[in-house]
């Protein structure tokens, strides 16, 4: 092999290993896969979700080929740093703690807090002071609670939301603090037939948005650039009326 | 990557309560199990097969589906029933202290019986054959020669299986309860810092390990110290007292 053929090697390789995630290539995107109806595993066993199919509208926009993979939510984060895939759309809200280890692009929807208790109950959202009430661990309503709400209540943290729904109907949880749209969902199921909505829901000005590693900028305005299109579209609109009767951008 | 110390000096005050659950549900459960364990080990040792057949079928479930399971069906799967939240057992089962201390007793019971019926058996014949020519009843040669020549024999491997139990009691943290593990996946859901995290209940795993490896030592040494007798002084065979 001459030096020339060597050098030309070298820079092919080391072109491979610095291009970003993009460069015309495929994405590899992860969401969690039980967070119905964002991100949820079908009986056929393919992810599905309104997440899913931003993430698929906006490849198509982007004209790029993307791998659509799951991940457990607690190493959402840190499999996105270790390289696993390049993008996390997975219902990820925007934090400032969250913002110190990855980069979120514009928001894709937004969400609210609400308390979730059987509708048989006695259960007041003005008197708290005692209650048994679960979230689900490493979440937004999971931290609320513990901040706000943890020197009156006795919080217990889920790993996932369906364990904590179990709990509430077996009646170990006076209450379940969620997100509310997804908590919408599962009021609209089978199993959460006997539960309600309690109080007014709680405004935490949660945006959520697509996360990206800190040094893939590019790759961060590609998505930003395709997301104002869908929005634009009206691709957007038809994903959305998809899930629910109103608009949750 | 940046390496974090200050989340471990930060966090390491609750890591240690976390670790103070991990110790109690532990000792507890291991201490209900070996209870447990003693009859079912006798009762695995009869000559009677129907009386066989009882601790054989609980190991064969036992050991033969994973804990993770076990502690899910006893939480989540007891509370879908009626019947169960109806009854007096509620108050106790709906507890997911009591939950996780129950099912880690009955699954560390099934090893434990499994290695207290191997000591027994191995207990040398003649041991056996001298007691009851000395005349003594079943239930003071169980007191006397059997489980105490049993409990030296089986010290090692039962040091192990606390080993293993210890370990296996970082499946509490899937149903709420704060033990190292639970809390340091709820440290790490605010920090985003894993490896620290983990790094830091990883080393107070092994710590609590150390301790319990001392602790068997001991009594191995205790319940066998019959068989040590000539390497110590004979003093209080000395003529000259």
């Amino acid at each position: 092999m001459s030096f020339k053929k060597i050098l030309t090697t070298a820079a092919l390789l080391a072109a491979t290993i610095t291009t970003p995630a993009m460069a015309g290539d495929s994405i590899r995107i992860a969401t969690e896969g039980a967070y119905a109806p964002f991100n949820m595993v079908t009986a056929e066993g393919e992810l599905a979700g309104f997440d899913v199919d931003i993430a698929k509208a906006l490849c198509a926009e982007m004209k790029v080929e993307c791998k659509i993979v799951a991940q457990d939510w607690d190493g959402i984060i840190p499999g996105l740093k270790a390289r696993k895939y390049d993008a996390i759309i997975a219902s990820l809200s925007v934090t400032e703690e969250r913002s110190r280890v990855v980069a979120f692009t514009d928001h894709y929807y937004s969400n609210s807090l609400g308390l979730v208790s059987a509708k048989a109950g006695d259960f007041d959202p003005k008197a708290l002071e005692g209650k048994t009430i679960g979230a689900q661990r490493a979440t937004i309503a999971g931290q609320y609670l513990e901040d706000n709400l943890g020197d009156k209540v006795s919080v217990k943290l889920y790993d996932t939301q369906d364990n904590a729904y179990l709990d509430l109907s077996s009646g170990r949880l006076d209450a379940i603090l969620s997100d509310k749209l997804p908590a919408y969902n599962w009021l609209e199921s089978e199993e959460g037939q006997a539960f309600e909505f309690r109080g007014d829901k709680i405004d935490i000005d949660d945006k959520i948005a697509i996360a990206v590693r800190k040094k893939d900028s590019e790759l961060k305005e590609s998505f930003n650039a395709a997301l104002k299109a869908i929005l634009e579209n009206g691709t957007y609109e038809k994903i959305n009326a998809k899930y629910f009767p109103f608009s949750i951008y | 990557m940046s390496w974090e110390w200050d989340v471990i000096i930060e966090h390491f005050p609750r890591l240690l309560q976390g670790a103070w659950l991990t110790l109690e549900l532990v000792l507890l459960s291991g201490f209900a199990g070996l209870m447990l364990a003693i009859p079912l080990a006798l009762m695995r040792v009869s000559h009677r097969p129907w009386l066989k057949a009882i601790p054989f079928g609980y190991i064969f479930f036992f050991r033969g589906t994973p804990l993770l399971i076990q502690i899910f069906l006893v939480y989540y799967g007891a509370s879908q029933f009626e019947i169960i939240k109806n009854s007096a057992l509620w108050p106790i089962l709906r507890e997911p202290y009591w939950c996780a201390i129950i099912t880690f007793a009955m699954h560390t019971a099934a090893y434990i019986a499994e290695i207290l019926r191997g000591a027994i058996q191995s207990i040398p014949k003649g041991e056996i054959e001298a007691a009851r020519a000395l005349g003594m009843s079943y239930p003071l040669m169980l007191r006397r020669i059997i489980l105490p020549r049993a409990f030296g024999i089986m010290m090692p491997a039962y040091g192990n299986e606390v080993i293993l139990m210890l370990k296996g009691s970082a499946l509490a943290s899937t149903i709420t309860l704060l033990d190292l593990t639970g809390m340091a996946r709820t440290i790490i859901a605010r920090t985003y810092t894993p490896l620290e995290v983990f790094l830091a209940a990883g080393v107070i795993y092994l710590i609590i390990s150390a301790l319990i490896i001392f602790l068997f030592r001991y009594l191995e040494k205790r319940f066998n110290r019959h068989q040590h007798w000539p390497n110590e002084k004979p003093k209080d065979l000395d003529p000259q007292h």
